[in-house]
């Protein structure tokens, strides 16, 4: 049988997901530049700037987009490029566990800051 | 009167003879009444009739002679022989990402499924009045730039998410169509049509490319329909 | 090897305006139906149609069906039948409103009704003055109208088969149709699509003459096929030629260009049509604006370094009418004329556009053909509707807008009829007759098998060279002998056409050949007919008919009011009365035809 389900209803809210993301990130990307711009210098200056409870607030919602943004995007290539069921979902499984990973770890590396 | 000798390379392919297919290098004699490369493809069907390709109206209204000319998707009835570069050979392919039947004559199944699948017509369950129903011409304008395509699927096969997804994926020409039925106002269907988009695939596979404005031989614009309906979801949903 | 028999209730040959009309019908009412197509519907060539259809909605100002009747009674010079001609305009606004319920997107008048344009000899009360009564959706009304009909069939689930060509018509001992045989393009195949009801709905043959505004496939199928079976063909001497064909190309720009307020100008600049039609003036019947645009060019008054063209002004208009109105002209204009509309007047020439003639019906759609009972015995089985049918609702000559009306109103009325047909009918298909199949078969056989035969190409060539020379806009009483003598010749190589390409996928070199044998029947039969009418009427004028008191214009009601009927085998000419009385009105009487 070759019959085509579609109509998962989530297109949407990725898609969204994605927009809302990018402006986050984009965001982040300014406000560093700024703070280069700014002479934020050497290891000292970069931790007083992440003392702040804002930065840090901020930089967290840069990870936590940076993730999500990727998840959406690797899975739609996985999608894409990998019909089989099953390595798709292997795949799927190794993206996500992985994000989780890099943001759990990154978001470590700043509250140890 | 004036000739003059253009090269072609063209894409070849019977199934019944040959194992794979080759591309053809062939000549052919074209006089000044010849303009389009459709009056050339003639030409050559003249001098070797087994060339294949599909044509009808020649006057860019019916959507059959939708070729890959030199490397981008238009239609050879409106494609004018002066615009060739001197001394390079017209390279002719099938419309890509479709199963090719015979050289240029490519299957559009998938296509037409796809078109189909939007339910292209109009729904409107109040009883019909005894005259016509009643649009402003404002709201008419509406559709306008969306009723005035031909089918010829040069937008659709230049399409890389349709490459990919030729099954899930609506495609530019049946979103166009699919928008030119939420932008009826005479259509009561919307939230349906929008609900059967509501898809990673069925819509969201467009991400705005645009390679199907780049060659739609009629100067329309499935990006900008397919933004508008992406809008009105989110309308919908917040 | 028998081919593979197919049953349904009915078959349609032809899926443009007529065909898809007719399948909406049958569809809807549950009848197992298939609808056989050359080319994928939307590619008919209905799609080309530019200007609109004709109805008397009175959207803008005051309109009804009897004023339409009578213009189209004079427009057809009195060769209509009068009874089909009532039943067609009296049904246009009915069929025009249901388009516009399938979804058709026409344009509007600001208070939301349907905008209607003027067109050429259409007037208000009975030929006074021009009057709105062409319903349009800019100029691209064919493509919307032909749109939302196969859109409509995919909502009726019409099971459709694309790039199929019908072959050749099954028919029994007793006359009865009993289906078609029918080529699958793709693969070569042969099929018997065995039905109870076959409806013709081919389209026209303009591709018999070498300067034509049709698509290449309309080469008379639906013709020819009859034509083999013993159906006569009726009035083959009418072909419209379109006064405005873009010069050279011979692309359409439609008659809504001037009823949008285009002017045509010969090499002085002047408005010529005044001096012929004082009344209508650029608006007049097409037959009167080609023959004046003609005679135009032939008295050394034509355009350009031969002098062999007029022009088509609308640099007066406003562009912002232009880009609404007529957006899709523009577009031709550049792409064929090399001229932008805004800013130069457009090159063009009368172009051979629409077969009058066609296999004989009445309103209903039936094929009727002269029996011994009366002179419009009803084929049974068989229907056919728009261009290739002649009701006859044109007659001598066709008003613009009136075609698009035709396949709606006949594509509908042979629906009904065949729907009402199949409902009283017996559940058991007729056997079919082997000869019959093999006839079918034996033509595909002979053109395989072919050595030492005609180019197509060539051929082909010779027979649209000789139309174009032979039977024009004016007719010469000598060319037309010679024509006979000459289309007949041609008619020999087409017997023995050769192919190079035998192969079976999509062999397009066959379907041409095969496409060249129908051509060749609506050659034959134009050029016969039009000879043997020693008159003037509509689109046929001859030379040798003068203007008399007794004729005027040459027209010559004593001896020529009737329809000519046009038998293959042997050629023969036969005539039948035309249909004077109408359903339910008086006779719009005899008179001269002046606009």
């Amino acid at each position: 049988m070759d019959r085509i389900v579609v109509g998962a209803h989530y297109g949407l809210k990725d898609w969204l997901t994605q927009r809302i993301t990018g402006i986050v990130m984009a965001l982040y990307t300014l406000f560093m530049a700024a703070a280069l711009l700014a002479g934020v210098n050497g290891q000292e200056g970069w931790r007083a700037l992440m003392s702040h409870g804002f930065v840090r607030f901020f930089t967290f919602l840069f990870i936590i987009s940076l993730c999500w943004h990727a998840w959406i995007g690797v899975r739609d290539i996985w999608m894409d490029y990998v019909k089989p069921a099953g390595i798709r979902l292997t795949l799927h499984s190794l993206t996500a566990i992985a994000l989780i990973g890099y943001a759990g770890w990154a978001i470590q590396v700043i509250w140890r800051l | 009167m004036t000739t003059r000798t253009l090269q072609f390379k063209i894409y070849r392919y019977d199934p019944d003879k040959d194992q794979k297919p080759y591309m053809q290098d062939i000549s052919v004699e074209v006089d000044s009444t010849d303009r389009k490369l459709l009056d050339a493809l003639v030409k050559l069907k003249a001098v070797d009739d087994a060339i294949s390709f599909r044509r009808s109206c020649r006057e860019g209204v019916c959507g059959s002679d939708a070729l890959n000319i030199n490397g981008k998707n238009g239609l050879a009835c409106l494609t004018d022989l002066n615009t060739f570069p001197e001394g390079k050979p017209i390279v002719l392919r099938p419309l890509p990402g479709l199963p090719v039947i015979r050289d240029l004559i490519v299957d559009m199944t998938q296509f037409f499924k796809q078109y189909h699948s939007i339910k292209p017509y109009l729904i409107n369950n109040d009883p019909p009045p005894e005259r016509e129903r009643l649009q402003s011409p404002e709201d008419r304008e509406e559709l306008n730039g969306l009723y005035e395509c031909i089918l010829c699927a040069c937008c659709s096969t230049a399409c890389p998410s349709f490459w990919w997804n030729p099954d899930k994926f609506v495609g530019p020409a049946g979103l166009l169509a699919a928008y030119r039925f939420i932008a009826d106002t005479r259509d009561q269907a919307t939230s349906e049509r929008l609900d059967n988009l509501e898809d990673p695939y069925r819509l969201f596979r467009c991400h705005t490319i645009m390679n199907c404005v780049d060659v739609c031989p009629k100067g329309l614009n499935p990006t900008l329909a397919i933004g508008k309906i992406k809008a009105m979801m989110v309308k919908r949903a917040i | 090897m028998n081919p593979t028999v197919r049953k349904f209730d009915a078959v349609i040959v032809g899926a443009g305006g007529a065909g898809l009309r007719a399948a909406i019908q049958l569809s809807e009412s549950g009848f197992k139906t298939a609808v056989i197509t050359k080319v994928f519907p939307t590619r008919s060539h209905t799609v080309a149609a530019q200007g609109g259809v004709a109805a008397s909605l009175g959207n803008s100002e005051e309109d009804n069906w009897h004023w339409h009747m009578y213009d189209t009674v004079k427009g057809s010079d009195w060769l209509g039948d009068q009874d089909a001609i009532e039943f067609m305009c009296k049904k246009a606004n009915e069929c025009v409103i249901e388009l516009e319920h399938y979804g058709m997107p026409f344009d509007r008048l600001d208070n939301g009704r349907i905008y209607q344009r003027p067109f050429g000899g259409h007037m208000s009360n009975f030929g006074e003055k021009p009057v709105r009564r062409s319903c349009a959706a800019a100029d691209r009304t064919g493509h919307a109208m032909l749109h939302a009909m196969y859109q409509r069939n995919v909502k009726a689930n019409t099971q459709f088969f694309v790039e199929w060509m019908a072959l050749d018509l099954v028919r029994d001992a007793e006359g009865e149709v009993l289906g078609v045989t029918a080529m699958d393009m793709e693969t070569g195949e042969i099929v018997v699509f065995h039905a109870k009801a076959t409806i013709f709905a081919t389209g026209g043959a303009g591709r018999i003459y070498y300067s034509s505004t049709n698509a290449f496939i309309n080469t008379g199928d639906g013709l020819g096929i009859a034509a083999r079976a013993g159906i006569p063909l009726e009035d083959m001497e009418f072909w419209q030629f379109h006064p405005t064909g873009v010069a050279g190309a011979g692309v359409l720009i439609t008659e809504g260009v001037r009823g949008e307020g285009g002017i045509l100008r010969n090499a002085q600049g002047e408005r010529f049509m005044e001096r012929y039609a004082p009344n209508a003036k650029d608006l007049a019947s097409r037959d009167v604006v080609s023959r004046a645009m003609t005679t135009e060019i032939n008295e050394g008054r034509g355009c350009g370094p031969n002098k062999d063209f007029v022009l088509l002004d609308i640099t007066h208009l406003d562009p912002a009418t232009i880009m609404k109105r007529l957006p899709g002209i523009r577009e031709i204009a550049i792409q064929f004329a090399g001229v932008d509309c805004i800013k130069e007047p457009i090159p063009v020439v009368p172009t051979c556009h629409y077969q009058m003639g066609g296999i004989p019906t009445n309103y209903n759609g039936q094929v009727v053909i002269p029996g011994k009972r009366s002179q419009n015995e009803i084929v049974p089985g068989f229907y056919a509707a728009g261009e290739c049918a002649c009701a006859s609702v044109h007659g001598a000559n066709r008003l613009g807008t009136n075609s698009l009306l035709d396949l709606l109103v006949f594509g509908k009325s042979a629906g009904e009829t065949a729907v009402e047909t199949l409902k009283l009918s017996p559940k058991a298909h007729k056997d079919l007759p082997q000869s019959e199949i093999d006839r079918a078969l034996a033509r595909v056989d002979r053109l395989n098998s072919q050595k030492d035969g005609a180019n197509v190409h060539e051929t082909r060539l010779a027979m649209q060279r000789t139309m174009q020379k032979h039977a024009g806009v004016f007719r010469f009483a000598d060319l037309l002998k010679e024509g006979v003598e000459k289309i007949l010749e041609v008619q020999k190589d087409v017997q023995r056409t050769e192919i190079k390409d035998k192969s079976k996928v999509f062999n397009t070199a066959r379907i041409e050949a095969l496409e060249l044998d129908n051509l060749i029947e609506v050659a034959v039969s134009t050029m016969i007919s039009a000879e043997a009418r020693k008159e003037s009427r509509g689109a046929h004028v001859r030379n040798d008919c003068p203007d008399t008191a007794e004729c005027p214009d040459g027209r010559d009601d004593k001896n020529w009011l009737k329809h000519s009927l046009w038998y293959k085998e042997g050629n023969r000419l036969d005539y039948k009365s035309v249909k004077l009385t109408p359903l339910t009105v008086e006779t719009i009487a005899l008179k001269k035809r002046a606009y």
